[in-house]
């Protein structure tokens, strides 16, 4: 082979000669200054990860630290009160329980129908149809505190004039979700192989009964899993009911299309639970973070467990 | 449908082929598309509504306060006419900054970890829980700032650095807890460009001599770089619109400092506590919170539009 080599070309000497001081310098170097640098950058990384985690671990325990001497059933069935030892959450929790409702009715059918509109009708080569890409992915990056925005401006005011009833909470809630649900649902739609839509199009089907009796049916785990996630960030979401006039003191069931009566929902009721001075109102706060966080864990094993059940290898 | 139209362009050949098309039109499917166009169009709708309830009201106010006094005056009181929102952005940069110096490290390190250490059975759990500390609410993160992390700064505190100990509400502790909220997302997007670039140019590094140090900071830092920006680019996004930390653990007095241990209002607060508080619609204040908002949008949204084009950059490069 070096024969062939040798003779041919300047070029190839050259590259010859590099490749062997290359060779030689890598060799000849002492490895030990950089064996002691590589040790000492993964040590930094598993720094970083370990602060990540830390941090995790410290939300839950200070939470639980704090909250554990106020957790009982009173704190269910109990209403808001400014006495500590009587306060509990229960119009809180019925109402976040009706908001969510309501917002899993608007964002399955609208989010669904988005997200297959997008992936099986529309053309991708058009303006408008990447638009609308775009435009999703911004939105799901809007600052919560603007949908509240929106919905004082445009729900409970303006065009649509509907007064600050709960309702109004679910819609705006419904539209801060509505990115998440698409993006998820079309990434679920989109997992389904071509092959299958082909094999149902050539049986004869026609295009909107291949999509509701093949790529539905296919996709519902990963649209389910991404519902999921969905609510669990709207039952988190304080910022924008701060503006839609949940911030009221509550002592009573929420009606969630009566504008006149108040209304209230768990995270916004532990903001303000945390924000008074006193100690004890304070932990009343912590045991309802405790509730909260239960409840998101619980769905959010839920989702994992989903996808991992029925997660489908083509 | 590419299906049907190889099928229907072979038929044409044959004379006494069957049309492919419906015997009938399809009513019922057509009604069916435009319900879903509509969902898709739902999305436009959402950002045009903002927009106008933003802008209308926002409009109204640039008539009374001029543009200039709102972007160069230094003193935020609307009831007492200052209307000057340099100490609102400036107190929102505050937070921020800290939050990012905390983030970005963390976030970078533990996605260098994920996608170049870390075995797959390691990675495969800890990514989820990661992921875990995104959906925590972030009215629990701020109740955190408040009863841990500002009263752990008081204690380990030295002396009189920056003007004394923090006090019961700063911008550092609401910093670090923005940070900690947005460590996950530098992490997982990073983590996805980073495993992405195609494993020849590692092991063509590795061929070459290289240690697994420089192959990750060498060879996939910056094969990986535009998703890396994009994911801080994000972060920041996120960060700026974060209102449940910032009200509850920076405070509410307009304040322009970059000075971690002082009380300060970001944008984000001043609109939840202006916007729940007893000021009559139709005023000069009221529409301050459409204003504010307004500005917040813009910033998002021109750090949003940057973030989707380096992703997507990243993604034509890679897949």
């Amino acid at each position: 082979v070096t024969e062939e080599l040798e003779p041919k070309s300047g070029r190839v000497r050259l590259a010859v000669a590099g490749a062997r001081s290359g060779t030689r310098a890598s060799l000849d170097r002492r490895p030990g200054g950089q064996i002691v640098r590589n040790h000492i950058f993964l040590a930094l990384l598993l720094l970083a990860v370990s602060i990540a985690l830390l941090g995790l671990a410290l939300i839950l325990i200070e939470a639980f630290i704090e909250g554990r001497g106020s957790l009982s059933f009173g704190l269910i069935t109990n209403s808001n009160s400014s006495d500590a030892s009587q306060a509990g959450f229960q119009q809180a929790i019925i109402g976040t329980l009706y908001l969510i409702a309501f917002v899993i009715l608007m964002v399955v059918p609208l989010g669904v129908g988005a997200a297959i509109y997008l992936e099986e009708y529309a053309n991708k080569e058009r303006w408008w149809n990447r638009g609308i890409e775009v435009n999703i992915q911004n939105l799901a990056a809007v600052p919560s505190i603007v949908y509240g925005i929106l919905g004082l401006a445009f729900i409970i005011r303006g065009p649509l004039s509907l007064g600050f009833m709960l309702f109004t909470g679910s819609m705006t809630l419904a539209l801060l979700v509505l990115p998440t649900v698409i993006i998820a649902s079309r990434e679920a739609i989109r997992a389904v192989p071509p092959s299958i839509r082909e094999g149902s199009l050539a049986l004869g089907a026609t295009e909107w009964q291949t999509i509701r009796g093949q790529v539905l049916p296919a996709a519902v785990p990963g649209i389910v899993t991404g519902v999921i996630l969905a609510i669990s960030r709207a039952i988190g979401e304080a910022a924008p009911l701060l503006l839609l006039g949940a911030a009221t003191f509550v002592t009573f069931n929420p009606e969630p299309f009566n504008a006149d009566t108040g209304w209230t929902a768990l995270p916004v009721q532990i903001y303000q639970l945390a924000v008074r001075p006193q100690e004890d109102i304070r932990e009343i706060a912590a045991a309802g973070i405790i509730v909260m966080l239960a409840v998101l864990l619980l769905m959010n094993s839920f989702a994992i467990w989903l996808r991992n059940r029925y997660e489908q290898r083509w | 449908m590419e299906a049907r139209d190889i099928a229907a362009s072979g038929a044409t050949g044959l004379p006494s082929a069957p049309r492919l098309e419906a015997a009938s039109p399809r009513y019922g499917e057509k009604a069916i598309k435009a319900f879903l166009a509509f969902c898709a169009v739902l999305s436009v709708l959402t950002t045009t509504a903002i927009v106008i309830s933003l802008l209308g009201p926002a409009i109204g106010f640039f008539g009374v306060v001029a543009p200039g006094d709102f972007f160069l005056e230094k003193e935020w009181a609307p009831a007492q006419d200052l209307f000057g929102v340099l100490p609102l952005v400036v107190g929102t940069l505050n937070v921020v900054l800290w939050g990012m110096l905390f983030a970005i490290p963390v976030g970078l390190g533990a996605a260098i970890y994920l996608s170049e250490y870390a075995r797959p059975g390691v990675r495969k759990t800890i990514k989820p829980i990661l992921e875990v500390l995104a959906g925590i609410p972030t009215v629990a993160i701020g109740f955190f700032g408040l009863s841990f992390v500002t009263p752990l700064l008081q204690d380990i505190w030295p002396g009189s650095f920056l003007g004394g100990p923090p006090g019961f509400y700063n911008a550092l502790a609401a910093g670090l807890c923005i940070g900690l909220m947005i460590v996950p997302i530098i992490s997982s997007i990073s983590e996805d460009a980073m495993s992405s670039v195609p494993g020849g140019l590692r092991e063509g590094a590795y061929a070459l001599g290289a240690s697994k140090m420089r192959v990750a900071l060498r060879v996939v830092f910056p094969a990986a770089l535009s998703g890396i920006v994009a994911s801080i680019v994000l972060a920041v996004s996120r960060a700026i619109g974060e209102t449940m930390i910032v009200l509850l653990v920076a405070g509410n007095t307009p304040n322009l400092t970059l000075n971690p241990v002082e009380n300060i209002q970001a944008m984000t607060a001043y609109i939840g506590v202006t916007a729940t508080g007893d000021v009559a619609t139709g005023t000069i204040e009221y529409d301050t919170v459409f204003a504010v908002g307004a500005l917040l949008f813009a910033i998002t949204l021109v750090m949003n539009l940057i973030s989707i084009r380096l992703v997507r950059k990243y993604r034509e490069v890679y897949e």
